[in-house]
């Protein structure tokens, strides 16, 4: 009785869950937007910084997210298949994982947007630990943010902490696409488009 | 208008045009997938912007200071790993905030951990990276880094005190 409610003709339509049907993108940019508006209300005069920021983030996005979105279309259309599998695919090996850390180091941008990136990657046959590091290193290999370590964190931070995260995030990698064939067959990726 | 804008703004240029020449029917497709990700994906990002800015405008850097100076011990490395997770704050705040730690005596474990989770993980793109590779692999991305972001700062503690 609680899978479906019965039609007029006596046809049984599947019930959706209600969290299939809770556009969540919606909800909780609509919950930023009431938090935003009554921290505005209580804390007038911090406003401004929130809006600079808002102002800055945007502006980048604008700039870049249309960019990098037609360069992954195009890579959808024009790369083939055989040729990712080839460089980043299952047997590509050492030689893999180190395009997807130079990959992934190449100054392009926030995270938000190496996720569409990966995707499409994943789609085409990469393997998961390659998806990983080039996702990893995206994170936490960007070069204007390194500079900026430099600076303020001095050279032998720095590099101590960058050593560490390259000779680490490989294994680590490895060891998630281990964790990713292994566990629960789960829906892992967008079936459409 | 930043160099890493203009740099991918005119690398997509020249591809799109290079596509064109080649192909006028796959370029639209090409289009068209860019443009259903910008509809799928929009809302999640502008949501990630807002946020941020919250987070910029209304989390005292005081705050985070008190929380991550506070305990000298491993507990205080798992607060800073923590706070690195749970807050997104851009480099050219954090890293000076970093540095002020370390000036008040902080240690350098806790704050190598919340470097390294403040770059590596972020709660604010928990909802997209779902969206765009599925809850297995965001899960398994975020709670990996987090262990190794872990490691990375008790090894650097090891090697710098």
């Amino acid at each position: 009785m609680t899978e479906g409610k019965t039609e007029g003709n006596g046809r049984q339509v599947p019930r959706v869950p209600w969290r299939k049907w809770i556009k969540w993108d919606l909800t909780f940019l609509a919950l930023a937007a009431v938090t935003a508006a009554v921290l505005f209300l209580v804390f007038p005069d911090k406003g401004q910084i929130t809006r600079h920021v808002w102002w800055e983030y945007f502006k980048e996005m604008a700039f870049i997210l249309p960019a990098v979105l037609i360069i992954m279309g195009l890579f959808m259309v024009w790369v083939d298949r055989s040729v990712v599998i080839k460089y980043l695919g299952q047997g590509s090996g050492l030689k893999g994982i180190l395009i997807s850390l130079f990959l992934g180091t190449l100054p392009t941008g926030p995270l938000y947007v190496g996720f569409p990136m990966a995707a499409a990657l994943l789609k085409k046959g990469a393997r998961v630990a390659n998806v990983l590091v080039f996702l990893c290193a995206w994170a936490a290999l960007s070069i204007p943010a390194e500079l900026m370590e430099l600076r303020f964190m001095g050279w032998k931070f720095t590099v101590a902490r960058l050593a560490l995260t390259v000779a680490l995030i490989i294994p680590m990698c490895l060891a998630g696409e281990f964790l990713y064939h292994r566990t629960g067959a789960g829906k892992s990726l967008r079936s459409e488009d | 208008m930043s160099y890493t804008a203009i740099g991918i703004d005119a690398f997509a240029l020249v591809c799109l045009i290079a596509s064109l020449i080649k192909s006028r029917e796959k370029t639209g497709w090409a289009l068209k997938i860019a443009f259903n990700a910008i509809k799928r994906i929009g809302p999640s990002v502008l949501t990630i912007i807002a946020v941020i800015g919250l987070i910029v405008g209304f989390v005292p850097p005081r705050w985070i200071a008190s929380a991550i100076g506070g305990d000298k011990g491993i507990l205080g490395v798992l607060i800073a790993a923590l706070l690195g997770a749970v807050l997104f704050i851009p480099g050219l705040i954090a890293f000076p905030l970093a540095r002020s730690l370390w000036d008040m005596g902080a240690g350098v474990t806790a704050i190598a951990a919340f470097i390294t989770t403040l770059t590596m993980i972020g709660f604010v793109f928990l909802p997209l990276e779902i969206k765009e590779l599925g809850k297995k692999f965001t899960l398994i991305r975020n709670g990996l880094s987090f262990i190794t972001a872990i490691a990375i700062a008790v090894l650097i503690g090891l090697i710098l005190e």
